[in-house]
């Protein structure tokens, strides 16, 4: 007993030692996600209770949740490493969530466990930010404009949806993942993890429509490997 | 001091009624074929209680004036007593119970009491924490199958449609602005998913609950062009005084064109 | 010739302080318990008025301090709409229940019912001290929820199900201090069935000789009929929160319908009835408006002859229309569910019982205008607060008249001129009648005058500052303006803004007037000028005891009664009025 506890400053010591060895050699795994099928046509947000924003939005905006871009490209899809990965301490720099316009910015925001989360308002009337997790606790916040930024944090990985009772087209997501090696596609569905060192990795992309996806891959000790997915869609959209 | 409170009741009297008077803060417009009924109804009960409410607050007034501590005066009682004044009051209101309560039945009844007409617009609603969600048929006249475990807001799904498995879901139009055409009879089937809800229109004058668990009907005909406010009159959460909608009455012709728009694609 | 003594109940005065003061059995210590209890809950509840004001007039205004209190309800010390809900379900609830229901009714009716009966105490002291305890117990729940998780309930005052039935689902508030509520009433239930069964034995049981009940005080009559009334909806509103809290804690489904989906998650209720909870709610909620304001029909109608130096124009009318409003006042709760969504043909056979209650009321308005005609009234500031009570009834009263018509409530359903309506006929003409009682047995109750000037100020600030406040919310609601809202955002809302705002600043003046009635209590509580047995010259028993009374009331006199309640401005040559126990010999006339 006594033995194995005195080996743990070592092993202490060790760790600490190879996080300190400079930048390790760092992959990059790219990729791109595409669709096959026909996608589900997106309605125009009827905003008209909240004169500001439908202004501000005009012509509507289309929902966010299902979209394409160029060829069948498949935009905010979650990227990230599901597996392979050493554990790593959540970064202590916030990541940041905007309501502005009626609409959530970005739409889906990926962070790691236990990560500062600020939730910001910009708009001149109040929402509230209900987060509808199944395995972390729920809340339910009202902030007023002008109010201070939300300081939360979640600590079980998880897809949150948030939505905003007063405004209901407002929805959203919270990603959040025992990575910081994540990414979210552009309109074009690129994405690309970056820093990763050598190793076998499960990458997994998840859409909020079409659920997950899952690959293997191995970096090598300088390459990038590259990741394609294709989601299966159809046009129903529920 | 009772001279006074002469002077500030009446003062307080006259200031109040001239701005009913004077229709300073009013109604807004009607826009239904019932509302002229209603109005009607209004103004009448309106001048009845004005006439009481000028009439007992003046009297209180001057009594007040007249009637202080003066040592001179010998206290008077009112003349016979208060038997005259007891079957004064009991004629009075009975006689504006009766009148009121017989004509506004018969307004309510032709409301809440009577069907729609055949032929009237079906539109289903569905009221949620904080949004009125309406649907139309579609061109098959029929309303696709609710499921409420499909029931999502993120997605749009207001009312639980599986368009994939259900082909009369398929053509259902769901909007967020209950469009109907002008001079048509509408009427509602009213749901709420959540809470109780309520659909008012002031314009309409009309109001009705929406009780989670009950369908709940409601008809109308709109005989005026244009956007109109539909609020939420029962407190239903922390979104209740947010949750709001529109009445767009459109000529016949362009609802028509308005809704095959919506039912095209 | 002897008579069999009184059935009043023996028990010597207590010595030690903590039965003297706070486990006190007296009746009249109780009364004064319900009186501090009240005051502190008009306070906590006029503050609330007042955020909400600041709110719905200056819809970003930071509250300074509010941040501290809810950090979440005021995030910035900005309201949130959500917390606005919560003060105003907070301000109805403690106005409701332990203002409107403590302060007229248990505070003095506890207070005077058995001296102005002869009695020396109440019929069950323990029942009775019990009942304050038990209430404020209650008091002490609900002020609970202040503190707990995402704070106090905001489903209003009648709390409508499945809202308050489905728990934290429903969003903010809905939580633990929802729970809370239901609790708080439940015990505050307890606590008013043990008070009104001793109201109601006293009267019936520990009248003294000579005290029919025709000679009874009117005010005595209103504490009688009230208790009546209350035994019966607070026995009603009991089980309904026992269900409310089973509910909520045990997953049973009285009030929450089969299918709910709240925030996308289909609920495991059915068999439920929202519908349930309005009908037991309002079969309690429309006899409780009854509740907090017979009592002031009662004071009222014993004040204003005591300084218009005649009797009342016809007692046994008065009588006659307090006992036919609260028997009426069981067939009419179906008024605030026109358009509930129950069968729209119950919503006629509510109507008419509804516009038949206006009968009673227009006869006794009419008796207390006679009894001012060729009176010699003494404006003191009970008499002026007494007149201000019949004006602000007539204007809540006649209000009425519009609500109580289907067709009509179908527009102003739900609308601010609701919340004028109530205001005027239930909250303001209570508090009016609280006010004239106080000015008025403050001296017998303390044995030391309230300062007059502070008095009239009071008043003049109040009447005019309360006409402001709530008239322009009759226009308010014929405009449209739904109730319930913690922000204006629709368009046709837009042009009354300016209105709400003036509403806000004569609530600020109204609520800061109020301060001068309470430095003026504490004030005259140790300072004021020394209280005759019977300042006011009145005639009921007493002020046939000194002031205060001791502790058995009449110092081991048994009184016995030879006259009515009100002998005022009697044609004698002696004598301006005559007391109820003054000899037989005196004539009136
Ligand atoms: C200066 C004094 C007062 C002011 C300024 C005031 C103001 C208000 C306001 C602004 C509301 C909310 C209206 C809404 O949002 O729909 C309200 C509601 C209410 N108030 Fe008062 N109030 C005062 C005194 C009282 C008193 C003395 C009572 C005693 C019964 C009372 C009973 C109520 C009740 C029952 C409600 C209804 C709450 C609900 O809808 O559930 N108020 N008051
Ligand atoms: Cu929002
Ligand atoms: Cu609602």
């Amino acid at each position: 007993m006594q033995a194995r506890y005195a080996l743990l400053p070592v092993l202490f010591a060790l760790t600490v030692a190879v996080a300190s060895v400079g930048p390790a050699p760092a992959g990059t795994i790219e990729g791109k996600v595409t669709y096959t099928g026909t996608p589900p046509k997106m309605k125009p947000i009827d905003m008209s209770k909240e004169p500001t924003c439908a202004k501000e939005h005009n012509p509507p905006l289309l929902s966010e949740n299902v979209v394409t871009g160029p060829a069948n490209a498949l935009q905010y899809v979650v990227v990230y490493i599901s597996a392979g990965e050493q554990s790593a301490q959540p970064p202590s720099e916030p990541v940041r969530f905007d309501q502005k316009g009626c609409m959530y910015v970005p739409h889906i925001l990926p962070m790691h466990t236990n990560q500062p989360l600020q939730i910001y308002t910009d708009d001149p009337f109040t929402h509230n930010i209900h987060p509808m997790p199944k395995r972390n606790p729920e809340w339910n916040k009202s902030q007023p404009p002008g109010a201070p930024p939300i300081d939360t944090k979640w600590g079980t990985p998880e897809f949150i949806e948030v939505k905003c009772n007063i405004h209901p087209w407002m929805h959203g997501y919270f990603a959040v993942l025992n990575t910081s090696h994540y990414a979210v596609t552009d309109n074009e569905g690129n994405y690309s993890l970056k820093g990763l060192p050598p190793g076998k990795y499960t990458v997994t992309a998840w859409q909020e429509q079409y659920s997950t996806q899952s690959q293997e891959v191995t970096v090598g000790a300088t390459g990038a490997a590259s990741v394609n997915f294709v989601f299966k869609v159809t046009p129903y959209l529920y | 001091m009772g001279k006074l409170f002469g002077v500030v009741l009446a003062i307080i009297t006259v200031v109040s009624a001239g701005f009913i008077v004077a229709h300073v803060w009013w109604m807004p417009v009607d826009i239904s074929t019932i509302g002229p009924r209603i109005d009607r109804q209004l103004d009448e009960t309106m001048l009845a209680t004005g006439v009481l409410f000028l009439s007992s607050q003046l009297i209180l007034a001057a009594f007040a004036w007249k009637f202080g501590d003066d040592k001179e005066r010998k206290i008077k009682y009112f003349p016979g007593g208060g038997g005259p004044l007891i079957v004064f009051a009991i004629i009075l209101v009975g006689m504006e119970i009766l009148v009121l309560s017989f004509v506004g039945s018969k307004v309510w009844a032709s409301i809440y009491m009577t069907p729609p007409e055949q032929g009237s617009l079906q539109v289903d609603v569905a009221a949620e924490q904080f949004a009125f969600n309406f649907r139309y048929p579609g061109p098959d006249g029929k309303f696709g199958t609710v499921h409420p475990e499909r029931v999502r807001d993120g997605n749009g799904n207001f009312f639980g449609l599986d368009p994939e498995n259900d082909v009369d879901a398929r053509d259902d139009v769901i909007v967020g602005t209950l469009t109907v055409p002008l001079g048509q009879p509408v009427a509602l089937t009213m749901h709420s998913k959540d809470m109780i809800h309520s659909f008012y229109v002031p314009e309409l004058r009309i109001q009705q609950d929406i009780v989670p668990g009950l369908t709940i009907p409601l008809h109308f005909t709109a005989t005026k062009v244009g956007k109109f406010e539909i609020v939420c009159t029962q407190l239903c959460g922390l979104g209740h005084y947010s949750m709001r909608s529109f009445l767009e009455v459109l000529p016949q012709d362009q609802f028509d064109q308005w809704l095959k728009s919506q039912s095209g694609d | 010739m002897s008579s069999p003594e009184p059935a009043v109940h023996h028990h010597g005065p207590p010595q030690s302080f903590i039965r003297k003061y706070i486990f006190s059995l007296d009746h009249k210590v109780i009364g004064k318990q319900y009186y501090g209890l009240a005051l502190i809950a008009v306070l906590a509840g006029l503050i609330l008025s007042w955020l909400m004001r600041i709110h719905l007039g200056w819809q970003a205004a930071a509250i300074p301090l509010l941040g501290k209190l809810s950090p979440t309800g005021a995030p910035g010390n900005v309201m949130t709409p959500d917390y606005y809900l919560s003060l105003m379900t907070m301000h109805a609830t403690l106005m409701i229940f332990f203002v409107l229901t403590t302060a007229p009714f248990a505070a003095f009716g506890n207070y005077l019912l058995p001296i102005q009966v002869g009695a020396e105490d109440m019929a069950f002291p323990r029942f009775n001290m019990m009942s304050f305890w038990v209430t404020f117990v209650a008091f002490v729940v609900l002020i609970l929820s202040f503190f707990v998780g995402d704070g106090p309930p905001l489903a209003g005052w009648t709390s409508y199900a499945p809202l308050s039935s489905v728990g934290g689902v429903a969003g903010p508030g809905q939580g633990t201090g929802q729970t809370l509520w239901a609790v708080s009433i439940a015990i505050f239930c307890i606590g008013q069935l043990l008070g009104s069964l001793n109201f109601i034995t006293t009267t019936l049981d520990l009248r003294t000789k000579g005290m029919s009940l025709a000679r009874m005080p009117l005010s005595t009559w209103g504490w009688f009929v009230t208790s009546v009334i209350a035994l019966l909806a607070f026995a009603a509103l009991l089980p309904a929160c026992v269900l409310l809290i089973l509910d909520r804690t045990a997953g049973t489904s009285f009030f929450s319908s089969a299918g709910l989906v709240v925030n996308d998650q289909v609920l495991p209720h059915s068999g439920g009835s929202p519908l349930l909870w309005q009908h037991l709610f309002w079969f309690f909620g429309h006899p409780e408006v009854y509740i907090a304001i017979l009592p002031g029909f009662g004071i009222i109608s014993t004040v204003l002859p005591a300084f218009a130096r005649k009797r009342i124009l016809s007692s046994r009318a008065v009588i006659g229309c307090m006992v036919s409003i609260g028997f009426l006042s069981y067939m009419v709760w179906g008024h605030h569910m026109f358009v509930s969504g129950m069968n729209p043909f119950s919503a006629v056979l509510f109507s008419l019982p509804t516009l038949i209650i206006t009968i009673p009321a227009t006869i006794m308005v009419l008796l207390w205008l006679g009894t001012l005609y060729g009176a010699r009234m003494r404006y003191t500031a009970s008499a002026l607060f007494s007149v201000g009570f019949i004006s602000v009834f007539i204007t809540g009263g006649l209000s009425g008249f519009f609500l109580a018509q289907p067709s009509l409530d179908t527009y102003l359903h739900a609308t601010y001129f609701v919340v004028a309506h109530f205001h005027f006929v239930m909250a303001l003409a209570a508090m009016f009648g609280i006010f004239a009682g106080t000015y008025f047995w403050f001296p017998k109750m303390f044995g030391r005058m309230m300062n007059e000037t502070l008095g009239k100020w009071h008043f003049w600030l109040t009447f005019i500052g309360v006409y402001c406040v709530f008239m322009p919310m009759h226009y308010l609601g014929l405009a449209g303006n739904v109730r319930r809202y913690a922000a204006f955002t629709d368009n046709y809302l837009a042009p009354l803004i300016p209105l709400h705002r003036f509403i806000s600043i004569s609530a600020f003046f109204v609520g800061a007037a109020q301060l001068i009635f309470f430095f003026n209590l504490f004030w005259s509580r140790f300072w004021g000028a020394k209280a005759t047995d019977n300042p006011w010259e009145a005639t009921t028993l007493e002020w046939s005891t000194t002031s205060p009374p001791p502790f058995d009331n009449f110092g081991g006199r048994h009184l016995v009664v030879y006259h009515g309640p009100e002998e005022y401005g009697v044609d004698s040559d002696t004598l301006e009025y005559v007391m109820q126990t003054a000899p037989e010999q005196i004539k009136t006339t």
